[in-house]
């Protein structure tokens, strides 16, 4: 009997991706972990191997060998464990990663970054048995300028030919030496056989380049019998302004097979990197972003950028095939538990349907009684079924140690990232939208936040920064903090920036939570270096409005010298929503509880009327535009004068408007429907739901009729005065 | 009575049940329906099913030949009114109003669209070559709305191009 294999692909993935993760995890704990981590990692390389080659994934499971012969010889002692190779590790589980995503987007993937990683574990695994009794060769010891491997001299005597790997890190200023790395080059090939890989990680944007300076470094790969003494003079002009490190890698047999296999990408600016693909990719599109900046307005700065993105990321990245559908795993609990709730639905069912046959009005109180059960088992029900789609949000903290770490290495500061609330349940939606947001603000905790080590220490702080990730229930709603223990936000450079780029007044006084409010104002970054992690001021607007499209809401908190605190608060979820139910003349809207500042009576002496027929309410010190809901959506309202009226503010963007409406209704949960699926997005209606008694109501989207509102303001009163206006509001 | 004679009486699916009923066709099927005094119709596989008129919830800024959206067993569905869309007699709400649902695949999106019509009427059996083309002229509907006539006794039928039925053009500002 034949079994459809393919059926399984799925779960293969599946648990690669767990395993990838488990991987991930252990290596960054591998330097303090015992010899049960190192098992564990092999064991998770060998199960996605194993997998791979059942299910005729060669690449996967011929990349995945090499890394488990790695790991095998480090959980042997046969080789010891270096932070470099755990590096090495690292970026393998990373290019798994990318294979096994290609797979399951049915896409193919970008060869050049695997083939690298694939040969750079090659050569390690070639040199690997004898560096570990002569010690270890780390390229990232600058204490040296020349570095070359000791046993490699004792073969030099031999004719044969040798695969030499030479990393070449000029320093920036080589050209003005005189000393042209093409000339070097050119020397090198007549000793050899000759392969360049060129690196542009340190490439600055485009306005900062000096056409005088060398931004690239080289890996390249010598085939030859010269000696090492041979090679070394050729580089012995420069040898002083560059970091040259100098390889033997195998005999010349394998060799010619590792360059014949791996055809060598010739040195240009390619995108071609020893460093994430990924960052390389955002270093580019940062850069084509900045170019367009300068073009355009600030407002319209982000879609550039996304468009930029979109572009430029194509020839590298596979484009997602199909949208994900997804799945979930669910934990056997959750399912029994809904099991036994339809139990108790089903006896409730049959109670009543006995109760049906042959009914009295003597049975009226068992009746009551059986609907009260029933409206029990169908919250319970709901309750539970909303609970499988919760996920514990590790799994959006998950990412972070890895970038941590990362980041650390990029920046130079020791850090710390602690987490809490790790088993908060979150809606699988969310979880997957607050990733990105979450990650942009981890970035700049620790790029903007924690300051250089010397600082720290002058100001009396430990040398490692903190940050710590924390997530917990309050009512309804989940928040998750981002906490730093560096520098905190400069009020005053916030200030000065915001009057700077005209968005507030110079006069003006601001509490602080305004002030730190105006680091989500596009384009606003008070950092005065640009790094290619952040601080080009495309970022944190587009984290409000993620976090805000997400129906959740943002803020931060900052002390100077200690530290800052950004929180979000998150819906549980975005299939239900807390409403309050408004009546319009025969309808009924929805209004998100969310949005809502207040309702109250509307009481005359607070009416004003200013250009034209502009209604404003006096709540406070706020002046709020009154808009009749009936005359934007155009339909039949009972009430149609602002006086005693019933007036619901609500706010959103930082702008509140004072709905008119009819009545009061309930406040209740209801369930979102779209219409886009049979009709299409109404401006104004976020979607649907359906009520109690079978109809169908409308959820009121505030942003949206804030936008109209403002359109038809725009469209009615320039142009003539004596008209109707759109907003007047009243019939006088 | 033995057990037999018992089997024997049990008529056999399909033997009996469907003499002289006419739907095993070899051409096309459709369901027509009235608008005004004029006959329409659309093609039977696309019909969900045929409901009796509800008041709809309003669409804000909708065009007025949408009346809104009901709520079918959990799903939102827009209803269109077909006579004012066409402008074919009197928008009136009675008894024999009644709303076809269609449900029709257009490039990969399935849309579900309740229309209002006066009344149902028939199934109407259709060969390729008994759809004529229909006269380039006036007259309320647009073309693209049209697939072809078919005659039928001294009267024509309209048949309904769904797909077209089931774009909907975005709203104006």
């Amino acid at each position: 009997m034949t079994i459809d294999l393919s059926q399984f692909v799925p779960t293969f993935l599946e648990e690669s991706f767990e395993g990838l993760a488990l991987m991930e995890a252990s290596l960054l704990d591998l330097e303090n972990g015992d010899s049960e981590t190192i098992n564990s990692i092999f064991r998770a390389a060998h199960s996605i191997k194993g997998g791979a080659g059942t299910f005729g994934f060669s690449d996967v499971s011929e990349f995945t060998h090499l890394v488990e012969t790695l790991l095998d010889e480090m959980r042997d002692g046969r080789r010891d464990i270096k932070p470099i190779d755990i590096e090495l590790l690292l970026e393998s589980v990373d290019c798994i990663r990318l294979m096994i995503e290609a797979i399951k987007d049915d896409v193919s993937f970008e060869k050049t970054k695997i083939e690298q990683i694939a040969r750079l574990l090659t050569e390690t695994l070639a040199v690997g048995v004898t560096t570990a009794k002569s010690g270890t060769v780390d390229p990232k010891d600058n204490n040296d300028n020349l570095v070359v491997d000791e046993p490699i001299n004792l073969q030099e005597s031999s004719d044969e030919k040798v695969k030499w790997l030479i990393k070449f890190i000029p320093e920036h200023h080589l050209i003005q030496t005189g000393n042209d790395p093409l000339l070097l080059f050119n020397a090198l090939a007549d000793l050899g056989e000759v392969g360049v890989v060129g690196f542009s990680t340190d490439l600055p944007s485009l306005s900062d380049i000096d056409a005088e300076e060398v931004y690239l470094s080289w890996e390249l790969s010598l085939v030859t019998t010269a000696s090492q003494a041979e090679i070394i003079e050729v580089f012995e002009w420069v040898e002083d302004e560059c970091l040259l490190t100098l390889t033997r890698v195998a005999s010349a047999e394998a060799a010619i097979k590792n360059v014949a296999a791996q055809p060598y990408v010739e040195t240009q600016a390619s995108i071609v990197s020893a460093e994430p693909a990924e960052t390389a990719r955002t270093a580019v599109v940062t850069n084509e972003a900045d170019i367009k900046l300068e073009q355009t307005s600030v407002a319209s700065a982000i879609e550039n950028v996304s468009v930029v993105s979109a572009k430029t990321s194509e020839p590298s990245s596979p484009t997602k095939a199909k949208a994900d559908a997804g799945s979930i795993r669910v934990g056997v609990d959750k399912v029994d538990s809904l099991i036994n709730l339809v139990g108790e639905l089903v006896i409730t069912q049959s109670m009543l349907s006995e109760l049906g046959n042959d009914f009295d009005l003597s049975k009226i109180e068992k009746l009551s009684s059986g609907l009260e059960q029933l409206l029990q088992n169908t919250k319970e029900l709901q309750e539970s079924v909303m609970r499988i789609r919760m996920l514990p949000i590790s799994f959006a903290f998950n990412r972070f140690p890895r970038l941590v770490h990362d980041l650390s290495n990029k920046t130079g500061k020791a850090i710390e990232l602690i987490t809490q609330g790790e088993q908060t349940e979150l809606d699988k939606t969310v979880m997957e939208q607050i990733g990105d947001p979450l990650t942009h603000l981890v970035r700049n905790a620790i790029d903007h936040g924690i300051e250089p080590a010397e600082v720290r220490l002058a100001n009396n702080k430990p040398e490692k920064g903190t940050v710590a990730l924390n997530a917990y229930h309050q009512g309804g709603s989940i928040v998750i903090e981002i906490n730093d223990d560096g520098g905190g936000i400069n009020r005053q450079a916030v200030f000065n920036k915001a009057v700077e780029k005209g968005i507030v007044d110079v006069n003006s006084t601001l509490t602080d939570s305004q002030v730190f409010d105006l680091i989500f104002e596009p384009g606003f970054s008070t950092a005065e270096k640009v790094s290619d992690i952040s601080g080009r001021g495309v970022g944190m607007d587009v984290v409000k409005k993620n976090i805000q499209a997400l129906g959740g809401r943002i803020q931060v908190e900052s002390k100077q010298g200690i530290g800052t605190t950004v929180k979000i608060n998150l819906p549980l979820t975005l299939a239900i929503l807390d409403g309050q139910l408004v009546k319009v003349g025969s309808e009924t809207y929805i209004i998100p509880l969310i949005t809502i500042v207040e309702s109250l009576q509307v009481r005359t002496d607070f009416i004003n009327r200013v250009s034209g027929d502009m209604v404003l309410y006096r709540l406070r010190e706020d002046n709020v535009p009154v808009i009749p809901i009936y005359k934007l959506f155009n339909i039949e309202a009972v009430i149609t004068e602002v006086e005693n009226a019933l007036l619901v503010v609500v706010e959103a963007d930082g702008q509140k408007i004072g709905l008119l409406v009819d009545d009061l209704l309930a406040q209740q949960q209801v369930v979102i429907k779209s219409l886009n699926d049979n009709y299409q997005q109404v401006e104004g209606i976020s979607g649907a739901t359906i009520l109690g008694d079978g109809s169908v109501a409308m959820i009121l989207d505030v942003p949206g009729m804030i936008t109209m509102a403002l359109r038809s303001a725009q469209q009615y009163q320039p142009h003539n005065h004596q008209a109707q206006p759109q907003f007047e509001g009243v019939q006088p | 009575m033995d057990i037999q004679s018992l089997v024997d009486n049990v008529p056999v699916e399909g033997e009996y049940s469907l003499e002289g009923i006419d739907f095993i066709t070899s051409g096309e099927q459709f369901l027509t329906f009235q608008l005004a005094q004029e006959q329409y119709g659309v093609d039977i596989l696309c019909v969900e099913e045929i409901r009796s008129w509800e008041q709809p919830t309003i669409i804000p800024n909708s065009p007025s030949y949408i009346k809104g959206v009901i709520n079918m067993r959990g799903i939102i569905v827009p209803i269109i009114d077909l006579r004012m869309k066409f402008s074919i007699g009197e928008a009136v709400y009675n008894e024999t109003t009644v709303v076809v649902v269609l449900t029709v695949e257009n490039k990969h999106i399935t849309r579900t669209i309740g229309f209002v019509v006066d009344a149902v009427s028939d199934v109407l059996n259709a060969e390729e070559n008994e759809i004529l083309n229909a006269p380039v002229f006036g007259g309320c509907i647009s073309q693209h709305y049209i697939k072809g006539l078919v005659n039928v006794g001294d009267n024509i039928v309209t048949l309904l191009n769904v797909q077209a039925l089931q774009s909907i053009e975005p709203h104006k500002h």
